[in-house]
């Protein structure tokens, strides 16, 4: 397939898996961490980290949308879902997410109207074609699809659409790779940082992370030659004891990422003063909301939500996979009670959590394979 | 390990069916084993193979049955006729039978135009005419609208066992050999296109087609054919998983060797699709001995629905009961069966 082989060869990777071995500081281990779900897809779809060097371990960040929703949020949206007269709308993988009461999916069985959209347009068109019904989008997701949310919101004003609201989750990249950079739990030694959100931001926002913590970013793209590109960046980085903030991405992301998307994000929403993240608390600033001139679509104010923060099930370890101190195998319950036909957690239900990447892709790794049962 | 420890029997949990319990991935086979087998359990059922095998006074038969619901009714490369036609037929196939007989029975919807009827029914008795299959016994109902999505048909076959070969997940070797009869996925992605909501341009053809002429010419392989699949419902990746989970053995697949169509391999990274999972209708999947490899290739080549067979893996005794995939890129991957239903329902 053209366009898409050139990013998957083997001999490429070989010889960058060579170059990777030598570039490796001697004596040193080293811990990186892809911050976003689809790198850790990407590298157990096509087998990366088995080409990587003895030392080099990667790290899987937080950077998974559906995952980092915490179980209050989730009651919250079932409970919207369970209003009289409304359509609740979603992106797929949210609706097999366990609240504290169930998933939306079980509401659906309850007789509440949950449908599946592919984007946040296709709520409102739905909105259009059922004038005498309530449509709620349950928007979830970092900077990548908050442009898109943002849009809709532009043109349910513009037209008018009052039948339309959208309960936001919108949340922001930066200050959980604070929050995780602060944690004197994890030493990392530098980071791969998400491409997609990235073509929105640009890579500017990162820079912090190399001027105040001293650590090596590289802004890398979903291909499996772009991430093991981007860890020969890295390794080359912390060799020559440099912390910048690089970008492999060029194809996609610009320094200062796309000023149209976030200029929609600056005129429909504001941050919060603090957000709840499953795994790492309360964030202040990290979280979105619509601003006031907006309050009309605003699902949150239009209807009553329970709005509490719930704690995640006993058995239930996604907040320190989220965090990178458990790696998903380590997990109690990892591939006996919580599987992706009955997820227990957030991270075995999304296809970009790290769980659901190991239990789906990696189960032949030695070290993971005797914790499953066959 | 667990060589000696018997299976778990599945339990089913769920209080209502869901879309994922037709999916044919692991939600199916619990229904299936923990439903239908605990109430209607019986040695001719239980090895829940592509067709029962029937001692019928001395003659071996095989019979098998298939449900087929399909949106829509028309795709490119076939329809709902020709598919139920097809389906059934190369189910008595891969069970190293010849195909005999056919029965179809018809659920007709209120409001179903006539001539659709007329369309569907001479699609099937061409298909049946190139399987060598007549329809000798028949059914029809009609529901009112609404309750009948167009119309469903229920095809049933009987078949007669070739003595040359006995097949079965018990017969595979270590270091056999996998070959496919051919591209992967087509039959999935042209009916998920022909519903025209995903908005991709692109034609895509099923491969709906009996099979049986590329059973028959394995046939001579005798006890070096081990075992035959049509890999339909959950892709090459479930049918395999399922030989896996009888045998104990390892399947390891080499990506670069496996055949997708361009087409249908851009519409599947589009929509975020493995290939490994879509359906096939017209597909064989092989294992045979190694050393007898070449030959099967050679004789499946010579047959126009065969041209592009290919070896795309090897069975290996570790790790038990997995299938792995060497990837294009250097590295490995499991490849499990499907969870519930990512794909729209499509056979």
């Amino acid at each position: 397939m053209k366009y898409v082989d050139e990013f998957r060869s083997g001999e490429l990777a070989r010889a960058l898996a060579s170059e990777l071995e030598q570039a490796m500081p001697l004596g040193r281990e080293l811990a990186i961490m892809e911050v976003c779900g689809g790198h850790t897809h990407a590298i157990y779809k096509h087998g990366i980290d088995e080409l990587l060097p003895r030392g080099l371990e990667l790290v899987h960040g937080p950077g998974c949308p559906v995952c980092v929703i915490p179980v209050g949020r989730v009651d919250d949206a079932v409970s919207l879902a369970l209003e009289p007269n409304v359509i609740f709308t979603t992106f797929g993988d949210m609706m097999r997410v366990p609240g504290s009461k169930g998933s939306l999916l079980d509401a659906r069985s309850r007789g509440a109207d949950v449908r599946m959209v592919y984007s946040p347009l296709d709520a409102l068109e739905l909105a259009r074609a059922n004038p005498e019904r309530e449509l709620i989008f349950f928007a979830i997701g970092f900077e990548t699809t908050a442009p898109s949310t943002a849009v809709t919101l532009l043109q349910a004003r513009d037209e008018a659409i009052s039948n339309f609201s959208v309960f936001c989750n919108h949340v922001t990249i930066g200050p959980p790779l604070r929050a995780i950079l602060d944690a004197p739990e994890l030493r990392l030694d530098g980071l791969i940082a998400p491409g997609h959100v990235s073509a929105v931001i640009g890579s500017r926002p990162y820079e912090f992370i190399a001027s105040e913590y001293g650590r090596p970013v590289v802004v890398a793209g979903f291909e499996p030659l772009d991430i093991l590109q981007s860890v020969l960046m890295l390794v080359r980085q912390l060799a020559a004891g440099r912390a910048e903030v690089e970008n492999q991405y060029t194809r996609v992301v610009r320094e200062n990422g796309n000023p149209r998307a976030l200029e929609a994000i600056e005129q429909t929403m504001e941050l919060r003063d603090s957000f709840e993240w499953r795994g790492l608390g309360s964030i202040p600033r990290s979280g979105l909301r619509l601003r006031d001139e907006f309050a009309g679509w605003d699902a949150e104010r239009r209807y009553k939500v329970p709005g509490l923060s719930v704690p995640d099930h006993k058995a239930c370890q996604c907040g320190q996979v989220l965090r990178g101190l458990v790696k998903p195998w380590e997990c109690k319950v990892f591939g006996t009670a919580c599987t992706p036909e009955r997820p227990i957690g957030t991270c075995m239900v999304s296809a970009e959590g790290a769980c659901a990447a190991y239990y789906n892709y990696g189960r032949n790794r030695p070290t993971r394979r005797d914790k499953i049962q066959a | 390990m667990s060589e000696q420890a018997p299976r778990r029997k599945p339990r089913l949990r769920d209080e209502r069916i869901t879309l994922g319990h037709g999916a044919g991935g692991k939600a199916t086979h619990t229904l299936v084993e923990a439903l239908f087998l605990e109430e209607l359990g019986n040695p001719l059922l239980d090895p829940l193979g592509d067709s029962a095998l029937i001692d019928a006074g001395g003659t071996k038969l095989a019979f098998t049955t298939d449900a087929h619901v399909v949106q829509p009714l028309f795709f490119p490369g076939g329809d709902i006729g020709s598919l139920a036609v097809n389906g059934t037929v190369n189910d008595i196939a891969v069970s190293g039978a010849r195909p005999l007989v056919l029965s179809a029975a018809f659920v007709l919807e209120e409001g179903l135009p006539v001539s659709d009827l007329r369309r569907i029914v001479a699609s099937m008795a061409e298909a049946a005419r190139e399987a060598g299959v007549v329809v000798a016994a028949g059914d029809t109902k009609v529901v009112e609208r609404g309750r009948g999505d167009g119309l469903t048909v229920t095809t049933a076959a009987i078949g007669l066992v070739d003595e040359r070969v006995s097949l079965g997940a018990e017969k595979v070797r270590p270091g056999d050999k996998v070959i496919v009869s051919g591209t992967l996925g087509d039959h999935g992605m042209a009916v998920m296109i022909a519903r025209g909501n995903l908005e991709l341009e692109v034609e895509i053809e099923s491969d709906s087609a009996s099979i049986f002429p590329l059973c028959e010419a394995l046939f001579a392989l005798g006890a070096d054919l081990r075992w035959l699949r049509d890999p339909t419902r959950g892709g090459l990746a479930t049918t395999l998983n399922e030989l896996t989970e009888a045998s104990g053995l390892c399947v390891v697949l080499d990506e670069k060797a496996l055949p997708v169509r361009e087409q249908v391999a851009a519409a599947c990274e589009i929509l975020g699709i493995d290939p490994l999972y879509v359906a096939n209708e017209g597909k064989l999947i092989a294992i045979v001995a190694a050393d007898r490899a070449d030959e099967a290739l050679a004789s499946l080549r010579t047959h126009p629905l065969g041209a592009g067979a290919c070896i795309a893996g090897v069975v290996e005794a570790e790790p038990e009961s997995l299938v792995l995939l060497q990837t294009a890129f250097g590295g490995s991957r499991v490849v499990d069966m499907l969870v519930g239903d990512p794909l729209p329902r499509i056979c």
